[in-house]
């Protein structure tokens, strides 16, 4: 089979059976009286890993970085980290900083002052000090600012300080809690990656954890989708992307096309059907009559008014219900007979097309056989 | 805003007038040549003078003074923690009714607060005087402290105390270095509150003194049972001007500070455009 990703990927200390975890989240729990914030969740994270907690809100993910800091104690389970328990360790003992949403800068403090705070508290003579802040400033290009108060700075800026801040101590694990939320969107792009060569030079672990899949996918090497305290899929980008083992993460990251259908039984082998009049072999027995559906994402159908040819490709007729043009590719809704609609993009790669697809044209939308993903449940 | 109608412009010299005619009359009066309060005779500043010489009005100041300075830090310390685990331990049982008690004093007729502590220190046999009045202003101030203090908490951002825990200082440390010093302007007023409310208090002090430790107010109204006489106008206008000029200074430092700090941000702000219009070279990012 064809590898997954776009791109090879050298880093892959989860591949291997023989690598240790640095950060191990064993069977955690963590309730707030009734609710259950964190369920029963196992999870391992690797050195040098950029890892990203990626959910909606009160997924949890923000709770599983505050039980890392040293915030929030597991109500059962344990975290291990470097193969050491971390349970009933403060927050102020603990090898990991973090960078928080709001910054957190100590407002009475100049940038300097905020930089230096957490050498102050491990004794570190004054020189050093001096050193390690203006090094920091320098990582951070803010040697300029160095005198000013937090409130004399913008959104960058501050948000540039309190990185400095949180890796003055040269911390094992950086923990950034949705560390551009409070950026604008151009500042974002640039600043995830100056995070990630950051991380890289360093040589850091990093847990991020984001609502926002383009920030997750763009900047880790792999991604844990949360939904209700649960993890529902730990894997790289382009495995969530293009192997989601569920709808919910399907749905989730990037947008899709779910066509539902029913197994069925053919020469004694289990084959899903469509109401589209579509069949695909399914890869294991499931019982018949199950609902199943199959997943396909938009990029990977394609429009043509000729019946398209070739083994096993899959066609349907339709009828181009909505045009939505975005400058670099076009998103065609397509009404299927059933009435369902399907979304297929396709990429402007020319400038202008001979003869271009209109409103209501019937027009055939066809996908690979590999391209669909067979989800059950 | 609208214009200044008449009627606008009467029901503010009105509203004035009911509120600060007694004073100016006490003050213009204070400085009367005549021995008589109501019969003015010409401008002097002698009763000023006699006040030095009056030895039990001095004595009274510097009981006062001391009880102030002493009940108003005990209550600051007190109200501050009072103020710091209602607001942090939002949830613990009985909060409702333990916040409830902290302002129930603030409504508490002072004759009432006066007289429990009255019996209180018969019952445990402590003798009444200076410490016992510091006492009692400690009792009574402390829920104001914790009532100024609270609403400074209210908008005190706690994620820069978990930065500081997890930047390695202890919960000690912490207090100290961030904490405090974050809410500091609200426990100085807190403070000054609690010392200006110590410092004019007659009620309480009347119950809880004994012998030997007569506050101001205390002195003043005994002697002016006796006959309202100019020296008496002369300290409660000095009064009158340590308060006030205490209240100017407050308002003003904190009106300085407002300003400066807007000026700051809209200054950062204005930065923050042009370089993301035109980055120079340094701060570009890559």
């Amino acid at each position: 089979m064809k590898s997954l990703g776009i791109f090879r990927r050298s880093f892959a200390p989860w591949a291997d059976p023989n690598a240790k975890p640095f950060i191990s989240f064993r069977n955690v729990t963590k309730r707030f009286g009734d609710f259950t914030a964190v369920d029963n969740l196992s999870l391992d994270i690797y050195t040098r890993e950029f890892f990203a907690l990626l959910g909606g809100s009160g997924c949890g993910k923000s709770t599983l970085l505050r039980m890392l800091a040293g915030f929030e104690q597991p109500t059962s389970g344990e975290i291990m980290l470097d193969g050491q328990s971390l349970s009933g360790i403060p927050p102020y003992r603990r090898p990991v900083n973090m960078m928080f949403q709001s910054y957190a800068l100590f407002p009475h403090m100049s940038v300097e002052k905020n930089i230096a705070f957490g050498l102050k508290q491990d004794g570190m003579p004054k020189t050093e000090i001096a050193e390690r802040v203006a090094q920091m400033l320098k990582l951070v290009k803010l040697e300029a600012f160095a005198a000013r108060k937090p409130h004399q700075l913008s959104g960058g800026q501050r948000q540039r300080v309190a990185l400095a801040r949180s890796l003055a101590k040269r911390p094992k694990v950086l923990l950034l809690d949705e560390p551009l939320g409070a950026l604008d969107k151009k500042l974002r792009e640039e600043t995830q990656f100056e995070l990630m060569d950051l991380q890289y030079e360093l040589g850091l672990t990093f847990v991020v954890v984001t609502h926002d899949q383009e920030e997750a996918m763009t900047m880790s090497d792999r991604i844990a989708v949360m939904s209700h305290g649960r993890v529902i899929q730990v894997a790289t980008p382009a495995e969530i992307y293009e192997a989601p083992n569920s709808r919910f993460v399907a749905e989730f990251i990037g947008d899709v096309n779910m066509i539902e259908g029913k197994v069925a039984l053919e020469d004694g082998r289990s084959i899903l059907r469509t109401a589209e009049g579509i069949s695909v072999a399914l890869p294991e027995t499931l019982a018949e009559g199950q609902s199943v559906a199959l997943a396909v994402r938009p990029e990977k159908l394609k429009v043509s008014r000729q019946q398209p040819e070739g083994a096993g490709v899959h066609a349907m007729r339709g009828e181009i219900w909505d045009i939505a043009y975005f400058g670099d590719m076009t998103v065609f809704h397509v009404k299927l007979p059933s009435g369902k609609i399907v979304k297929a993009s396709s990429l402007n790669a020319t400038r202008g097309v001979e003869d271009p697809f209109g409103y209501d044209e019937q027009i055939w939308v066809s996908f690979e056989p590999q391209a669909g993903i067979v989800l059950k449940g | 805003m609208g214009r200044w109608s008449r009627f606008n412009v009467a029901s503010i010299a009105i509203g004035f007038a009911f509120l600060y005619l007694p004073i100016v009359l006490l003050v213009v009066y204070s400085f009367n040549e005549s021995r008589l309060v109501t019969v003015w005779t010409g401008f002097s500043t002698k009763w000023y003078g006699t006040l030095l010489t009056n030895q039990a009005l001095l004595d009274a100041a510097w009981v006062t003074l001391r009880v102030g300075v002493l009940s108003a830090s005990a209550a600051t310390v007190l109200g501050t923690l009072a103020a710091l685990s209602l607001s942090r331990y939002s949830e613990f049982r009985g909060r409702t009714l333990f916040s409830g008690m902290i302002y129930a004093p603030l409504v508490m007729p002072e004759v009432i607060t006066g007289l429990s502590m009255l019996l209180l220190f018969v019952a445990v046999g402590l003798d009444r005087g200076f410490w016992t009045v510091t006492l009692a202003h400690t009792t009574f101030t402390m829920c104001f402290v914790a009532v100024v203090v609270q609403s400074r908490l209210q908008s005190f951002d706690r994620s820069i105390e978990e930065a500081a825990m997890d930047l390695g200082a202890t919960p000690v440390a912490t207090f100290f270095q961030v904490t405090l010093p974050v809410i500091l302007p609200a426990v100085l007023s807190g403070w000054v509150l609690a010392f200006t409310l110590s410092l004019d208090d007659l009620v309480i002090a009347s119950f809880a003194s004994g012998p030997g430790a007569t506050t101001l107010p205390m002195r003043i109204y005994s002697q002016v049972r006796l006959g309202v006489t100019p020296e008496i106008n002369a300290i409660c206008t000095i009064l009158i001007g340590i308060v006030a000029c205490g209240v100017l200074i407050a308002a003003l430092v904190t009106r300085r500070r407002e300003l400066q700090r807007q000026r700051d941000e809209r200054a950062a702000f204005a930065e923050g455009m042009s370089r993301a219009i035109n980055p120079p070279p340094a701060a570009a990012g890559g």
